[in-house]
């Protein structure tokens, strides 16, 4: 039963992160530095989810077939692949490489 | 923008609302397919560390957010704190928050569509939303996302807590593959020209080297901060002269387009 709160109370703090962003002044945002920065944001924010979903392991940092999707991925990107054919090509890099057991 | 041309460009967002598979939507739909399977593992190993079938399925339905759950169900079943789980998913969401601020500049939703928008702000709605260049993209990026995912990631949670060990580990299907592929693509029409560049390399190397030591969650935040002290940097470099500041526009102008 008092795991239960732990659910509950662990929903409800998740859900406050998630709308305390909603709930800044729109006036704040209207600054043209605010604007710049949400630009780079989003790239930043962008290369540091690639690079955590890349490299994250149990301890610190793991090298596997992600790393062969991530390139695979790349290749396909400038060879202007729509982004369906981009994921799957990233899903059939990581389980090819896993099949062969390079990785 | 002048009124006529608002008026031009409503009526050509208008015209592409009611086309059905838009780019934003293909990509929301992919990612969805791609994340939604990992439910499946939660399921499993939500039921794994002890919690009840309903338990498992109000992480999914109410806490909803991918990698906040498997550190709370993480921690339990390693025989950590309640608390600690807690401490844990919130400090993983922190992100949610810096999405929250970019998805209310983007899209900026009102009344009851805020609350649910709220519930929706995570990693795959907000990367979604920030990648697309029209305001009627990143609405409907959002929205299919964040709907998609919602649907699929609690309909996977539950079977995975029904079926357990049945389920097989998902990077046999190379998902985890996929879902770096996914972020790549979202990140991949953001790279043109030296300073994205040089910005995501940074980010990434903050993020990879900061990874081993600091808790989860955090090197993404830290990532955040040097956008922030990128931004304030080169402002200041941009007042110092007019060459700099002339080399500066094209990025706001740039800056500009992404927000619009």
């Amino acid at each position: 039963m008092t795991l239960w709160l732990w659910v509950l109370a662990a929903s409800a703090a998740v859900y406050a992160t998630k709308l305390a962003g909603h709930l800044v002044p729109g006036a704040w945002l209207r600054h043209p530095l605010v604007g710049r920065i949400s630009g780079l944001m989003t790239v930043a924010l962008l290369a540091a989810l690639v690079t955590m979903n890349t490299v994250d392991g149990d301890d610190g940092l793991a090298f596997d077939a992600r790393l062969g999707a991530l390139a695979a991925a790349a290749v396909a990107l400038l060879l202007r692949a729509p982004f369906i054919v981009v994921v799957l090509v990233g899903a059939a890099a990581a389980a090819g490489l896993r099949l062969l057991g390079l990785s | 923008m002048s009124a006529p041309a608002d008026a031009a460009h409503a009526a050509r967002a208008g015209r592409r609302m009611r086309a059905r598979l838009t780019p934003a939507t293909r990509t929301g739909l992919s990612i969805a397919a791609a994340v939604s399977l990992y439910g499946l593992s939660f399921g499993a190993l939500s039921a794994a560390a002890g919690m009840t079938f309903w338990q498992t399925v109000a992480l999914s339905a109410l806490l909803f957010s991918g990698g906040s759950q498997f550190a709370f169900i993480g921690i339990l079943s390693g025989g950590g704190a309640p608390a600690a789980a807690l401490g844990a998913s919130t400090l993983l969401s922190a992100r949610n928050t810096l999405y929250g601020v970019q998805m209310k500049a983007l899209l900026d939703p009102r009344g009851a569509r805020r609350l649910l928008a709220a519930q929706l702000t995570i990693d795959e709605t907000a990367a979604t939303a920030m990648s697309q260049s029209t305001d009627a993209e990143r609405r409907r990026g959002f929205w299919v996302t964040g709907v998609a995912c919602y649907t699929g990631w609690n309909l996977a949670t539950a079977a995975g807590a029904l079926l357990g060990d049945v389920v097989g580990e998902p990077e046999a299907l190379g998902l985890d593959g996929a879902v770096v592929a996914a972020f790549l693509a979202l990140l991949w029409p953001r790279l043109r020209g030296a300073e994205p560049w040089a910005l995501a390399v940074a980010a990434a190397l903050v993020t990879a080297l900061t990874m081993p030591t600091l808790p989860a969650g955090a090197p993404v935040l830290l990532a955040a901060v040097v956008a922030i002290g990128w931004g304030l940097a080169s402002r200041r470099r941009g007042g110092a002269g007019r060459e700099e500041t002339s080399n500066d526009s094209p990025d706001d102008a740039a800056t500009e387009e992404a927000r619009r």
